[in-house]
């Protein structure tokens, strides 16, 4: 499979990185060499195998049902969470006018 | 060769006065046992990397220094030895932290436009695991952008260089990546340690092309928690140092279960440390057939043929074994890593950190999408085009569904591989270290230096790098020992196998 400078443009826009036309079309054949190299997966047959979920055997956790259980990551620290916002405005984070 | 402790203290006393740079000769044990006997302070040990440091600016090392975090810690170990305190597996030894280890109040960037100027509000899980340990912290160390490259270009404060030249040549030569910082830093002697992350080869590659040692743990067993994020499910810490003993040693400081983390290792950690035995009678050595690749260089190959002599020799059977789909393990990690960075790499919005582009008379979406432009590098965009693309709808299970039973598939090969030997050998990198600017232009061929890597992160595997000597530019060559999952032990004692017997003493020549 392979892209054209169309995909790009819309791959560009799901990711939400601004690319202009030439930069699209410089990334064509950059991400096509890596697509054509990555097809070569598809020799392999992997029917009646378990895509992998998780390298380790695992079970999730639960933590106990327990306001601030661990501070580091309990609440009450607004401050902090707003420390390296861009803009920060009464508390909250500051974002362009997104309703007319 | 790195002097003992008691000379380069012998040497302060017959002088009368400091000649602090014998110290950075010094590795983490014998810092640590030296401050603990009282043969140097902590503070001259600091005193000394920091001043290594500040002469090796051209190296490109580090993104950011602290000397003061470097002294304090230093000062809280001396004070804590003068009043007879014990003093931590990593008591006065000062290290060098990658830049993509959150620390609070210290600029953390992963080498990122977008991140630069960030300042964590707090520390991650590894991070102060060690200076609980009693180590320090040097500074900040250069890497590849959010840890997606293979040789350090793709760092927004340009390349770290490598402290190694080719003999008679003073071509600028990559100290490897995402680790280059730690690899280069450790290498030249500017910090006796560093901590790395691997996700496809970073802490190994890296150690391999700088003739340093580095170990990537089972995954699991360092949290993660605080570790800027690349690709989750493969994301491991690991140390980086100059002897096999030195990366138990901190390894061990970094390790243990973190609730914070959902894919800690609810396990033990063992001493590593105290176990390390090179007697490897009655262990059996595989050397995959499959890795040895056409094209692969003599020097690589040749190097590989000495480690198994030099196992056979600590006691160790040699067999061969299959690992049939090698081939396809690194085109499916690059599919699963792009699509774990693709998502990971969302939070990069220009609201909550980091930097914001708000061009005039934009909106949310503008907003967003002109931040990430300007704020990613190209290999990072890259690889979120190709993770996007490869998750989007009508490709989702042709690419990232297909990967991951291959990923799948490449386990399984390790998993047999068990019942037939219990370390593996390989080498750990198909070439040595190649110049600054030499790859750039060609990202596939710059992909294909973690080749030999790459599998045993897709299956979680413990895997080690040790220096096994000089190639005829005189630039150094690693092998590559990769173990059972929990198994850091098995990997750890051969390694110590190999380094006795490599006797890898070789340093680069100083000229920065």
């Amino acid at each position: 499979m392979s892209v054209d400078k169309q995909t790009v443009t819309k791959i560009a826009s799901l990711a939400r990185i601004k690319m202009d036309d030439a930069e699209c079309e410089r990334m064509v054949p950059e991400l096509n060499n890596i697509l054509d190299w990555v097809d070569q997966l598809g020799e392999v047959d992997t029917s009646g195998v378990e895509p992998m979920t998780a390298v380790m055997p695992m079970a999730q956790r639960l933590r106990d049902d327990v306001v601030d259980a661990d501070p580091l990551t309990g609440g009450g620290v607004r401050d902090k969470v707003l420390a390296n916002a861009p803009a920060a405005e009464h508390g909250f984070f500051g974002v362009p006018k997104v309703i007319e | 060769m790195a002097p003992n402790a008691s000379c380069a203290s012998d040497k302060l006393r017959a002088n009368g006065f400091y000649i602090v740079t014998d110290l950075t000769n010094l590795g983490v044990k014998a810092i640590r046992d030296g401050v603990a006997s009282g043969e140097f302070t902590a503070r001259e040990v600091a005193t000394g990397f920091n001043a290594a440091i500040e002469a090796a600016a051209e190296l490109n090392t580090f993104i950011v220094t602290t000397p003061e975090k470097a002294l304090e810690a230093a000062d809280a170990a001396d004070t804590a030895r003068a009043a007879g305190k014990p003093l931590g597996k990593m008591g006065g030894v000062p290290i060098g932290m990658k830049d993509l280890f959150c620390t609070a109040g210290t600029q953390t960037t992963a080498a990122s436009h977008i991140l630069e100027g960030f300042v964590p509000q707090y520390e991650s899980t590894v991070s102060a695991n060690l200076w609980n340990a009693g180590a320090g912290m040097l500074g900040k160390l250069n890497l590849d952008q959010f840890a997606m490259g293979s040789s350090n270009e793709t760092s927004y404060f340009g390349p770290a260089k490598s402290p190694w030249r080719k003999e008679g040549s003073n071509t600028a030569l990559t100290a490897g990546g995402s680790s280059g910082g730690s690899s280069s830093a450790v290498a030249a002697r500017l910090c006796p340690a560093a901590t790395g992350t691997d996700t496809g080869g970073s802490i190994r590659q890296p150690a391999a092309v700088t003739g340093i040692v580095g170990i990537k743990p089972t995954y699991g067993r360092c949290s993660r928690w605080g570790v800027v994020a690349f690709a989750s499910s493969l994301d491991q810490v690991g140390p980086m140092a100059r002897s096999v003993e030195d990366c138990a040693i901190m390894l061990g400081a970094m390790a243990g279960f973190d609730p914070k983390d959902s894919t800690s290792l609810d396990m033990p950690v063992p001493d590593w440390e105290a176990a390390l035995d090179a007697d490897l009678k009655g262990k059996k050595v595989g050397i995959p057939r499959e890795y040895r690749m056409e094209g692969t260089p003599q020097d690589i190959l040749d190097s590989w043929k000495q480690g198994e002599e030099w196992l056979k020799d600590a006691g160790a059977q040699i067999v061969e074994i299959s690992l049939p789909h090698t081939k396809y393990a690194l085109p499916a990690y690059y599919i699963i890593a792009p699509a774990e960075a693709s998502s990971n790499l969302a939070r990069y919005d220009g609201v909550r950190y980091g930097l914001r582009d708000l061009p005039d008379g934009s909106g949310l979406q503008d907003m967003y999408a002109a931040t990430r432009a300007d704020g990613f590098g190209d290999e990072v965009k890259r690889r979120i085009l190709i993770g996007t693309y490869v998750l989007s709808a009508g490709f989702y299970d042709a690419y990232y569904t297909q990967a991951q039973k291959i990923r799948t598939l490449v386990a399984q090969d390790f998993e047999k591989a068990w019942g037939e030997c219990d370390v593996i050998l390989a080498p750990t990198t198909p070439s040595a270290a190649f110049g600054l600017g030499e790859m750039q232009s060609d990202p596939l061929a710059m992909y294909l230096n973690d080749v030999f890597a790459v599998p045993a992160s897709l299956a979680g595997l413990p895997a080690m790098n040790v220096p096994a000597g000089l190639n005829s530019d005189g630039l150094p060559l690693g092998l590559q020992i990769v173990g059972k999952p929990f198994d850091e032990q098995g990997v750890l004692n051969t390694g110590l196998a190999i380094e006795q017997r490599a006797g890898f003493t070789a340093r680069a020549e100083k000229w920065w």
